[in-house]
């Protein structure tokens, strides 16, 4: 069967830096790299990259939907609508009631304080089972649980921006996003969908979150550094509140209703497998064999900082792409959004396509780019677990 | 490809090679099929965690399995593991090397209070509270209890453990995850893309706090005294959903590659259908469309008329809202043809098993089929005027039934439809 190919139509971006693709090139497009906006006292000793000033209501322009979201949702929805904006798809009924969309989510946030209260009193508690009993029934809001399920991002952008061809949310940190985009894809290339609004959103400012990756010891403390800096002393994650979707177009759709593409998705690939230096660099060396990206390729990468799996992902690519190989880690810039960390990177080498150039050096360490790049091979390799790379190249 | 491995559209017939099913009335489709056709309920007093002042006390938890811990995440990868080993056994795979991708239907996880309450005990300095929590996790690498509770866990584990190629995704369309978990096997092999793909869903997420989110939704039934006969889908007193426990596997391949290696067919999975509501985070449109559309789409995916569908497997939840929901929108589709329709829902016996229930109720579909007997809706004493349907009433019913519809709607406008069969052609 021959594949339909696959265009990106649509960006959505929203990271510490602000809103919209167009703004994100600005600061991030220019010849030098801006300074990251990072927090590093609130959630001390981890640094995230907080959410710039929303004004929610631009997407989200009932105050009853904004009040039924956390942030997490709320980023999520927001940030979608930017991408139907950005691909002349808002508010278009037609198109938007078959649309299809597909989220890539994590869980939603929990009421801190009542977390915190509740602890406070355990303590001094031995029937701590009954203590909950006597405590969440009365101090848990019932709206929250609807802010907390994984697939109620993807309900709040069908009630807020009517896209209901169908609605699917796929979960796993990192792969969650890769699963999406490469889903995504795939269901175009084979006839099943013509136009998919596809990607994430994290809210890095919930210490539950921090609290999580600490138990697997994947957290960088104290002074933030670059990705691959953070290599020398250990390694680590600092993570970013950001949302990132994008729209997925088959070629014909978005030709027939007159869409300016920024770039073509031309493959995706995705794997699984042991962490183990050796097979890890065999799995992606395999990934890579299937995309056959040509040497010098560009790499936006969604390298995480965490070792030693980043410095594996590095030296696989310069193998593979040669030593001077530009590769630009964007956590270094916006933080890692975990579930939106592919989504990004797709987003962010679509931008880069459209705009006929590449991004600065984000650290000393990273080669400078060299002239127009046809062709973005996007990583993005799990903290934990999940690998994937996809190749967005000009039309 | 030859035409008789392709459907009405020229796609790969998609069929079902291995099941496996674990609910709270057992582990396995054997024990499983004995008491849902005795009509038998799974509902129990709570066991599992203290009651005291709770609304509802009530659950299908599944208490037999052996856990590395008693929390969600534990709780649902245990049964995914038993069904996906059931279904892989079946179909004749061993346990390494399936050639195909695997599908989770993946419940809510995250770390839950005995995490909290173990990580308040390791000594760390300052208040109670999160940075206290963190400081611990600082001292101490905690790596199991991250691996449990990271969203993607359950899925790396089965599809490492099997032998699934490739990223095993996880996915949540909420109480239609079960249902989409096969859409996606589905889809993949008519893509063309695999031969085979493993579809698992699994929920074991009744913990005291999971309990007491949806009491707060008013979406559970606080008719505690007398448990097993507190799911009632169509009955006029039906109040609410029983929270349930459970995990179901299916083997997915193209008729053709099962047919190569000779497999034992089990059944087809026809068509299935899809559509989002934008009305609510909660409930369905007033007009019912989406979940008609769903349907319609399910059916036209199938190629199949209204006529053929011999059986209904319901979503049914017992709440007054969905039960009285389905029937409007099936009435819409069959017209007075349904109340002649059998429809039951398996609900009434093993209750909602949530993320799972999708997969679940297929399973409990294609041997509905293939045994020529009719699970009832069991508690029905008290028949609901405003809904005339045949559900199959407290007794199994021996009848011949080729062709299934099975529903599941969840929160978040997620409706997704089912057209199940036995016969290749």
């Amino acid at each position: 069967m021959e594949k339909r190919e696959v265009w990106i139509t649509g960006v959505g971006l929203v990271s510490c830096f602000g809103e919209g693709a167009e703004h994100h090139w600005e600061v991030l497009g220019g010849n030098t790299a801006p300074a990251p906006v990072i927090d590093s006292t609130r959630f001390a000793p981890y640094s995230v990259h907080p959410l710039p000033e929303m004004d929610w209501s631009k997407q989200i322009p009932r105050r009853g939907d904004q009040r039924q979201m956390e942030n997490w949702q709320r980023l999520g929805t927001y940030t979608a609508g930017l991408a139907l904006d950005n691909a002349g798809l808002k508010d278009n009924e037609n198109m938007v009631f078959t649309m299809d969309l597909v989220v890539a989510a994590g869980g939603g946030e929990r009421d801190i304080s009542v977390d915190n209260s509740i602890m406070q009193d355990a303590a001094s508690r031995n029937d701590r089972e009954m203590l909950l009993n006597e405590r969440l029934p009365s101090d848990l809001r019932p709206t929250l649980f609807l802010a907390q399920l994984s697939n109620l991002m993807a309900g709040n952008i069908s009630i807020v921006h009517k896209v209901t061809g169908s609605s699917r949310t796929y979960m796993g940190e990192e792969s969650a996003g890769i699963t999406s985009i490469e889903n995504a894809m795939r269901r175009i290339q084979a006839g099943q969908s013509t136009h998919v609004l596809v990607g994430g959103a994290f809210n890095a400012e919930r210490p539950d979150l921090l609290l999580s990756t600490e138990l697997g010891h994947y957290s960088w403390h104290g002074a933030p550094e670059a990705i691959a800096a953070r290599q020398a002393s250990g390694g680590g994650m600092i993570t970013g509140s950001a949302g990132a979707f994008v729209v997925l177009e088959e070629a014909e759709h978005a030709r027939a209703r007159g869409a300016k593409p920024y770039a073509k998705l031309s493959g995706v690939v995705s794997d699984l497998g042991k962490r183990d230096e050796a097979s890890t660099r065999q799995r992606l060396n395999r990934m890579l064999d299937k995309l056959e990206p040509k040497s010098g390729t560009a790499v936006v990468s969604g390298a995480t900082g965490c070792s030693p799996i980043t410095g594996i992902e590095f030296d696989v690519l310069e193998a593979r792409l040669g030593k001077d190989v530009a590769i630009r880690a964007f956590s270094t810039m916006i933080g890692n959004p975990v579930e939106a960390n592919f989504p990004a990177g797709i987003a962010l080498a679509a931008m880069a396509i459209a705009n006929g150039s590449f991004y600065p050096q984000f650290e000393s360490a990273e080669k400078p780019a060299k002239g127009k790049p046809d062709s973005i091979l996007v990583s993005s390799i799990g903290h934990y677990r999940g690998e994937g790379f996809g190749l967005v190249e000009k039309i | 490809m030859s035409g008789k491995y392709m459907d009405h559209k020229g796609r790969p017939v998609v069929v079902v090679t291995g099941m496996g099913a674990v609910t709270s009335l057992g582990l396995g489709k054997k024990d499983n099929w004995a008491a849902l056709t005795a009509g038998k309920s799974g509902i129990h007093h709570i066991k599992r965690f203290p009651t005291d002042r709770l609304n509802t006390t009530i659950a299908g938890t599944v208490d037999f399995m052996d856990t590395e811990e008693i929390s969600a995440p534990a709780i649902s990868y245990a049964m995914a593991d038993a069904t996906a080993e059931e279904a892989l056994a079946e179909a004749g795979f061993g346990r390494s090397g399936f050639p195909g991708p695997l599908y989770f239907a993946a419940p809510p996880v995250e770390l839950e209070w005995m995490h909290r309450f173990t990580l308040m005990g390791e000594g760390a300095q300052g208040e109670p509270g999160y940075q206290q929590l963190q400081a611990a996790a600082r001292a101490n690498k905690h790596e199991r209890m991250h691996e449990l509770i990271q969203l993607g866990t359950i899925a790396y584990r089965i599809a490492e453990k099997y032998g699934a190629r490739g990223l095993p995704i996880s996915l949540s369309t909420a109480c239609a995850s079960g249902a989409t978990a096969l859409q996606q096997g589905v889809e993949a092999i008519r893509r063309g893309e695999t031969d085979a793909a493993l579809c698992v869903a699994s929920d074991g997420s009744v913990t005291a706090e999971g309990l007491i989110r949806f009491s707060l939704l008013s979406a559970l039934t606080a008719q505690n005294d007398k448990p097993e006969k507190a799911s009632k889908p169509f009955s006029k007193d039906r109040d609410g959903f029983v929270m349930s426990e459970g995990s179901a596997a299916l083997v997915l391949e193209s008729l053709e590659h099962a047919t190569a290696r000779g497999a034992k067919i089990l059944g087809v999975v026809r068509g299935v259908g899809e559509k989002a509501d934008s009305f609510h985070r909660t409930r369905s449109s007033p007009d019912g469309k989406p979940v008609i559309t769903a349907i319609r789409l399910g059916l036209e995916d199938a190629g199949v008329e209204l006529g053929d569908i011999g059986y209904i497997n319901a979503h049914g939840t017992s709440t007054p809202e969905n039960d009285r929901m389905e029937y409007n929108a099936l009435h819409h589709v069959f017209g007075d043809a349904i109340h002649s329709i059998p429809i039951s829902s398996n609900k009434s016996m093993i209750g909602h098993t949530l993320t799972a229930g999708g997969a679940v109720e297929a399973v409990i579909s294609f041997m509905t089929m293939r045994e020529g007997v009719i699970p009832p809706t069991i508690n029905y004493d008290n028949p609901d005027p405003d809904i005339p349907l045949d559900v199959v009433p407290n007794k199994s019913r021996q009848a011949q039934v080729s062709t299934v519809l099975s529903n599941s709607f969840g929160f978040g406008g997620q409706n997704a439809c089912l057209v199940l069969g036995i016969d290749v052609r």
